[in-house]
């Protein structure tokens, strides 16, 4: 098992360096010119090429990528154009409020679609398994933006029981879990945890339904298993794949969303993210990749080994 | 051949007038009026071949069968205890307590994510409330009986990591951990190979005489059955056909479709030629003809086939089959003793 998650972690640092790769090259391919947000529009060439020299865009394409690199591998990401505060503080405090908002989901989501997609996978074709599976539909198809929106509208023109955006008091950097902060959690949160839910609900309805039709669940109950007994066993299967599907989504989740932190105004990643690009602000836009990207990379190994811990069949070979 | 168990009070299993139907369009009369007695460490062969209820009939024991989709009807009795009507904690003290089961092929019948050791500890401890340990003792001990060898390290395999012989040996001993009166075997050597089939074989004849156990043993293979059993039942779509003593059976069986299982077996074939197999399909479970439903499929069908019910004829030492012209047969001959 440890040699195991070792050869695993030395695997990561190819795909890291690959994806360092790939989120420098796709922000440098995109067209436009990186410091239009702070230049006026009638400055001097001499100005521009000036400028261009301080950032280090005249440099080839190789020489700024290994710069760049060797730079964020000792935690520098350098400074945003457009406000010329380090890219890691910006990114890492969105990370944090990122986190606070993917994990609420992330356990909303998870809780109500395992429960809905569990229940529905075993009482297939009754009217509990249609309706968890109409919500669970509904969670995916619904354009969360949207939802949002309504949501804002519901609860907070109209009822006026939650505010609509952003963090609370304190704005981005100031996290503490009471009412205070947490009512700006709540709704999206709520709207967030709609599409995992849905698919994290399927995935399990289809998993348990296909779990409960294996022999071997004839041969639980031919032993004597009690009805619980029996669905240990159906948890410990399913496991392992549920547990993948939901590390996937929690990437998504954590890599934040720029439409829902967009209708909440919610400091994180997504929202970053946003105006990086509205503001073609190059370093913050290739560090938040980075960043998220690296996240991506580390949740994989995580459910790579805790899916290889729960299911005997994938190592030993 | 082991002596004939001698016919006690109570059998250790009685069944009379089981029939199963699987609801659906069109309903599925999978198993049609079927009667029988086993005592106490008899083993019983029930053959027959793909889609003959044999299954059907064995899953019924434990009832096993998907409860929303089927009607039982009829009586199951083991040691006197009536089987159809047990519900929740009493049915699951059955299973595997009283009665237990070793499936087709152990690769499906086992959770592949529990170790051996797990699975059979796990038995023992819902039958006997014992502590995880004293489990796993006994788990060690059962793989020991079925000779598992270095029974301690593969105590913590998962099944995928041994081969098929040893996982049916595992299946076994899982079946065979709260010592079951009643043991159901459902095709356990089909998915082996040849040599590892009759070493499985060997070892559920020496295990049951070992244990006394009483066993049914489904099988298609009329070798196999024949190796393992005391008494033989033919059935034929969801009937049976023939019973009696194995060796009855095999020098004198009086069901045509029975004559025709034994002349299909390559023990005695003459190279070169065809095997004597049984001509056309059975007929589909919704829709059996009148009378017998061996008779489109069989040489000597004569009009009275058709007819309900089928004359049953009778012979000694319990036998019986279901045949017009079985009966007429020993009519003819008792008439001609008699004249």
């Amino acid at each position: 098992m440890i040699s195991f998650i070792l050869r695993r972690v030395v695997y990561t640092v190819p795909i890291m360096l690959g994806v360092s790769l790939v989120c420098f090259a796709l922000v440098h391919i995109s067209p436009g010119d990186p410091l239009v947000s702070i230049l006026p529009p009638d400055a001097s060439v001499e100005l521009q090429e000036q400028m261009m020299a301080i950032y280090g865009f005249d440099r080839s394409y190789p020489e700024q990528f290994m710069r760049w690199l060797g730079l964020a591998v000792q935690g520098d990401l350098g400074n945003s154009i457009a406000t010329g505060r380090p890219v890691a503080t910006e990114v890492f405090n969105a990370v944090g409020n990122t986190l606070i908002l993917a994990v609420t989901a992330t356990i909303i989501g998870f809780t109500l679609g395992g429960l809905f997609g569990f229940v529905a996978g075993y009482f297939r074709d009754s009217w509990i398994d249609k309706l968890a599976t109409g919500i669970s539909v509904i969670g995916v198809s619904v354009p969360h933006y949207w939802l949002g929106m309504v949501m804002v509208i519901i609860f907070s023109v109209e009822l006026r029981w939650l505010p609509a955006t952003g963090a609370g008091p304190g704005g981005s950097s100031q996290w503490v879990w009471d009412w205070e902060h947490m009512q700006y959690l709540i709704l999206p949160a709520i709207t967030m945890s709609v599409i995992p839910m849905g698919i994290v609900a399927r995935t399990v309805r289809a998993l348990v339904a296909d779990i409960l039709h294996q022999e071997f669940v004839s041969g639980l109950r031919a032993k004597g298993l009690l009805d619980r007994g029996v669905l240990a066993h159906v948890i410990k299967n399913a496991a392992p794949t549920a547990l993948a599907v939901m590390g996937l989504q929690l990437g998504y989740l954590l890599g934040g969303s720029i439409l829902i932190e967009t209708v909440f105004s919610w400091p994180g990643t997504g929202f970053l993210l946003g105006q990086a690009i509205f503001q073609r602000d190059l370093p913050l836009l290739q560090g938040t990749i980075l960043v998220l990207a690296m996240f991506f990379v580390i949740l994989n190994l995580l459910v790579d080994v805790a899916q290889t811990a729960l299911d005997p069949r994938l190592q030993r070979g | 051949m082991t002596p004939q168990p001698c016919p006690s009070e109570t059998p250790l299993v009685k069944v009379r007038d089981l029939c199963v139907r699987f609801s659906g369009t069109p309903p599925v009369h999978a198993v049609n009026s079927v009667s029988f007695d086993l005592a106490a460490g008899e083993v019983l062969g029930i053959l027959g071949e793909s889609g003959s209820g044999k299954s059907v009939t064995l899953k019924t024991l434990l009832r096993l069968l998907p409860e929303r989709k089927t009607t039982i009807s009829g009586t199951v009795e083991v040691e006197g205890r009536d089987i159809l009507s047990l519900q929740g904690r009493a049915l699951a003290d059955h299973r595997g307590g009283v009665a237990s089961m070793i499936f087709q092929d152990p690769a499906l019948a086992l959770d592949p994510v529990y170790t051996i050791g797990q699975q059979i500890a796990e038995t023992v401890i819902r039958h006997e409330g014992v502590t995880r340990r004293d489990a796993m003792a006994r788990a060690l001990e059962m793989l020991e009986l079925v000779r598992i060898p270095s029974a301690k390290r593969r105590l913590d395999n998962y099944p995928h990591e041994m081969s098929g012989g040893m996982r049916q040996r595992a299946m076994i001993a899982l079946a065979l951990a709260c010592r079951p009166k009643l043991l159901l075997a459902d095709e356990p050597t089909t998915a082996l190979d040849a040599t590892v089939q009759i070493q499985i074989l060997l070892l559920l004849r020496e295990l049951q005489q070992e244990m006394g156990m009483g066993v049914i043993f489904v099988t298609h293979d009329i070798g196999v059955a024949v190796e393992v059993s005391d008494r033989l039942a033919v059935m034929y779509a969801g009937s049976f056909v023939e019973t009696g003593s194995v060796a009855d059976i095999i020098r004198d069986a009086r069901h045509p479709y029975s004559k025709g299982l034994l002349a299909a077996n390559l023990v005695g074939a003459v190279p070169g030629t065809r095997l004597d197999a049984v001509p056309g399909a059975p007929p589909p479970l919704n829709a059996l003809p009148e009378g017998c439903s061996f008779a489109p499929r069989c040489a000597h069908a004569e009009p009275a086939c058709g007819l309900s019910p089928l004359p049953v004829w009778t012979g000694g030492g319990g036998r019986w089959a279901r045949c017009v012209q079985a009966s007429r047969a020993e009519a003819l001959a008792d008439s001609g003793a008699r004249a």
